[in-house]
């Protein structure tokens, strides 16, 4: 028997009344996320297409920003540069954090000290961290001089200067900052093992360190990709920490794409240059991270009204 | 002649040469990451003519805050000389309402995305969780162009109304992860009672958030406070945050670098986060862990 | 010689003797079951037997070997616990192999090892597999055949069914006792289920406190309890007692109590009884009902509940003013409040010192 009209319509109608108020309170985020998030973003893109120097220009010239990015040297070689500091960034700061965690999980006394100790960094800015590590590396007064003080008199350290050899401060101290990150993530996931497997471990006789790589190692797996990328996003984002540890200097030995990006748009209004640059940036994290987040986080939850 | 004792009872304790080696490594990671904070420590408390001497891990031989003094109220931050404190004052304007504002539409969106079906908002949210990833950068221009236009470019409210923006993924996700967990017979039981959207926020949510909203002001202080790019581009010069008058003072200087002051400011810089870490003990680490559940 | 022995060993935990002076021999091949409540120390007397925690006192001998102070590897002992605790990330035979990997078995000898140990718990369809495919009792059985690939003397499993829902907590046990029977191992099993007990063990150690209460066959466990704790533990329902005292000497011996008195001239006594407080215990189903045969003692009654159950029914009503179960095969066909007739032979009762509890 059909609902009466007037009933069918007064449910569709509580029902609205009772999403209304929700729809509602999404709004602020729906305004953000389509001016900024979307908006923003396809504006960057849009005006890499166009010829637009110091302001905005909406022209359309095809690929011409493209090619003049790759041809222009300074980009090439911050994607080279951000690539270095990628690899062994995430794979310095993926095996210290694991070693430590691996050892703070022996049952050491002063366990909370230890992890207060190597998790500090994180909690400081890219500026504070760069800066530090500018001073300590200091070529004359710095680590260089400590070690020759101690009797090593050919000991050199000057990689602040060195053009060849300025990314890897850069490695140090990212991965200074970051590894107690990591190490936080994994002791999370160490402490989820069960104590039965040890026993079992020990039963067999099998060493610890060898339970830790060939059993603990690969039970951590999601953990360590959720750490690769956290890790990744900071690489892309690479910016503050240059700015304050070399100044993309010696020359253009340190250049990274985000700061290429920031000098185009504000200094040297090359705005459609900027744009093409920050659009091939968008493409590559969207490449990276994109698949990761979708098997993660986007399929459909419960706890629904 | 030897007579073998007979294992029995409690195992005689062994010199553990594993243990041994646990403890050296943490106390040489220890000394790795405390390093660079003492020798900033040591730099500001001595005299620029002993620092040229260079002994950079040596204590002061004479104890001295002169630096900090500079450092607060007469270093050069650009063309001003003012010290680094009207970084301070700035970044605690652009803090207050940032973190309040960024959490209270966090809380809010998160609490519509999870209890409430709406047409789209998982798409929203989709969208707001992968621009999370995105480098500001991809954002950044038009957003000062749109920024100039509404009139808000280089001013108090523009920097906030950014940190908002760029808040509101992490929070969103944050939130909306935590009130998944909340037992769904709650919320159901509020409303068979009759409760409205706001009365069910106020009164069944938001009393059982305390831990989330923990988690949230640690995130949202720590990386509003760390800030640089963000305030370099959107505050204008009179908002400036203390990062990036930290920067001025330390890189772009003219003449020999005052390493004592520039350590004394780096120091104070670092204050704020540093507390808020020591403070905040566990909870930061749990901040940590929710927040890598994002990436 | 015993193939595992323990002798007055005490086991601290944070200052907490958990157990004191127990000690105990097993017999190469037996299949022993440590059975009692949750704390009364049965699985904390098979981790010092494993080596997994340091004994506080004693020794623990393996053959005539003294391995107080050997590390659980070098015990001749393979284990199975309660979760399983296979390697998540490896699949079945990698976990069967894994062990004999690390101690540089020669790979001819892993492979027989891993496939005589697959023949014999049917886990050869499941190799390939990693344990998040296997049910419960797939995953159970790789944690015997693990234990089976190290070609040990003595087995110990830890409570290895009770994560199994019951149908699978009966296949597998059958299992357990097939295997048993096969490879004739010594066995040491811990479990609080008493069905397990009775059905696998060879002997049977009752626990309480951290103090060994009796250990015995199932056989004499069941019919002749050493204690009252023992006798309410096995037996389901619990078994009637009846407080009262012992009256009379030699020949004409009875037990006095509001539900009368019983003669006990057949009852076998440990010892010459003394008058003084005692409890009369009879198993429900040693109950009969209606009219009894000559030499029994009757009793009758009102019946307050009948619980029904398939194949047997359990009847309750009341003796000497106090509730008296009776479970009988089949249905019954009286209902509640009538009275019944029932009978028991007290020689096949149980009688406790009632201060001590220790059988008379």
């Amino acid at each position: 028997m059909d609902k009466p009209k007037a009933m069918a319509g007064s449910r569709a109608y509580s029902l609205w009344r009772r999403q209304a108020p929700a729809a509602i309170a999404l709004i602020p985020a729906a305004v953000m996320v389509v001016t900024i998030y979307l908006g923003a973003m396809l504006w960057t893109v849009r005006l890499s297409f166009s010829s637009s120097k110091m302001l905005p220009v909406f022209d359309l010239v095809g690929l011409q920003q493209y090619d003049r990015l790759f041809a222009t040297e300074r980009f090439v070689l911050s994607s080279w540069h951000i690539a270095l500091f990628g690899v062994l960034f995430i794979a310095g700061s993926l095996a210290i954090g694991f070693l430590l965690a691996v050892f703070i999980d022996q049952k050491v006394r002063f366990e909370d000290a230890f992890r207060t100790i190597f998790l500090y960094p994180y909690s400081m800015s890219f500026i504070v961290t760069g800066l530090a590590w500018q001073w300590f590396l200091n070529p004359s007064l710095g680590l260089q001089k400590v070690v020759r003080d101690l009797g090593f008199a050919n000991f050199t350290f000057d990689w602040l200067v060195q053009p060849d050899l300025v990314m890897f401060t850069l490695v140090i101290a990212a991965i200074w900052q970051a590894s107690g990150l990591v190490m936080a993530i994994l002791l999370a996931g160490l402490r989820g093992v069960d104590s039965e497997l040890w026993k079992a471990t020990q039963i067999e006789g099998i060493p610890t360190w060898r339970v830790y790589m060939s059993i603990v190692l690969p039970m951590l797996s999601p953990m360590l990709v959720t750490a690769s990328v956290l890790l990744a996003v900071s690489v892309a984002k690479l910016y503050d920490l240059v700015v304050a540890m070399t100044k993309g200097g010696p020359g253009l030995s340190s250049e990274v794409p985000a700061k290429f990006i920031m000098d185009n748009f504000f200094e040297r209004a090359n705005v459609g240059l900027g744009s093409a640059a920050a659009t091939m940036l968008l493409v590559t994290v969207v490449a990276l991270v994109g698949p990761w987040i979708y098997v993660e986080h986007l399929r459909p939850r419960r706890n629904k009204a | 002649m030897t007579v073998a004792t007979v294992p029995q009872g409690a195992r005689p304790k062994t010199f553990d040469k594993g243990r041994l080696l646990v403890y050296a490594v943490l106390l040489i990671a220890s000394a790795f990451f405390l390093t660079p904070l003492w020798v900033m420590l040591m730099t500001s408390f001595k005299t620029m003519a002993e620092i040229r001497q260079g002994q950079i891990l040596a204590w002061p031989q004479h104890f001295t805050v002169d630096a900090w003094f500079k450092a607060w109220s007469s270093a050069c931050t650009g063309l001003t000389c003012d010290g680094i404190r009207v970084g301070f004052w700035n970044s605690i304007r652009i803090l207050v309402p940032s973190v309040i504002l960024s959490i209270a539409l966090g809380g809010l969106t998160g609490y519509a995305m999870t209890f409430y079906r709406v047409r789209g908002a998982n798409l929203l949210f989709a969208i707001l969780l992968i621009g999370a990833f995105i480098p500001y950068q991809v954002f950044i221009y038009p957003m000062v162009r749109l920024f100039s236009i509404i009139g808000i470019y280089d001013s108090l409210t523009g920097i906030v109304v950014v940190h908002i923006v760029f808040g509101l993924s992490l929070m969103t996700l944050l939130f909306r992860n935590y009130f998944s967990s909340l037992p769904i017979e709650l919320f159901n039981a509020a409303r068979v009672d009759g409760a409205g959207f706001l009365t069910i926020l106020r009164h069944v949510v938001l009393p059982m958030s305390a831990p989330i909203i923990i988690v949230a002001t640690i995130l949202q202080v720590t990386g509003i406070w760390n800030d640089f790019i963000l305030g370099l581009t959107f505050a204008g010069r009179d908002n400036r945050p203390m990062t990036v008058l930290l920067n001025n003072i330390v890189n772009s200087q003219q003449g020999e670098a005052a390493y004592d002051v520039d350590m004394a400011a780096t120091i104070l810089t670092a204050i704020v986060p540093l507390a808020v870490y020591f403070a905040s003990g566990r909870w930061f680490v749990r901040g940590v862990a929710a927040g890598a559940v994002k990436g | 010689m015993s193939a595992v022995s323990v002798k007055d060993i005490g086991v601290t935990f944070g200052g907490l003797k958990v157990i004191e002076g127990l000690s105990l021999d097993i017999r190469a091949g037996e299949f022993i079951v440590l059975l009692g409540p949750s704390g009364c120390g049965k699985s904390t007397l098979l981790n010092a037997i494993a080596g997994l925690i340091d004994v506080s006192d004693g020794q623990v001998w393996m053959g005539d070997k003294n391995v107080t102070w050997a590390e659980p590897k070098d015990r001749g002992i393979g284990m199975v616990f309660q979760s399983y605790s296979l390697y998540p990330r490896m699949t079945v035979e990698e976990n069967l192999s894994f062990g004999l990997r690390i101690a540089r078995t020669p790979k001819t000898e892993i492979a027989n090892r891993v496939s005589r140990a697959a023949a014999m718990l049917h886990l050869e369809p499941l190799l390939r597999r990693k344990p998040a495919e296997l049910s419960g009792g797939q995953r159970q059985r790789v944690a015997i055949g693990r234990a089976l690939v190290r070609n040990c003397d003595v087995f110990l499993f830890d409570e290895p069914l009770s994560n199994l829902d019951a149908k699978l907590r009966t296949e597998l046990r059958i299992e357990i006792k097939k295997l048993h029977q096969e490879i004739g191992n010594t066995m040491i099993y811990v479990t609080h289920d008493q069905v397990e007990a009775l059905t696998l063990a060879d002997r049977i150690a009752v626990m309480k406190s951290g103090v060994i209460q009796q250990f015995a066959s199932p056989h004499d466990i069941y019919h002749k309890p050493a204690n009252a704790f023992v006798a309410g533990f096995i037996g389901s329902p619990t078994m009637n007692m009846i407080d009262g005292e012992i009256a009379g000497r030699d020949g004409a011996v009875a037990h006095k109590s509001p539900a009368g008195a019983i003669d006990l001239s057949r009852y076998a006594f440990l010892r010459s009884p003394a008058a003084g407080a005692a409890t009369f215990g009879i198993r429900p189903e040693h109950v009969g009902l209606g009219a009894a045969p000559a030499g029994r003692h009757r009793g009758n009654g009102k019946v307050t509940l009948i619980e029904p159950m398939g194949g047997e029914t359990v009847v309750w009503t009341e003796f000497g003013g106090k509730p008296f179960v009776i479970k009988t095969d089949g249905e019954v066909d009286f209902g509640l409040g009538d009275a019944i007739d029932f009978h028991f032979e007290p020689a096949r009762a149980s009688v406790f010192d009632a201060s001590s509890g220790e059988r008379m």
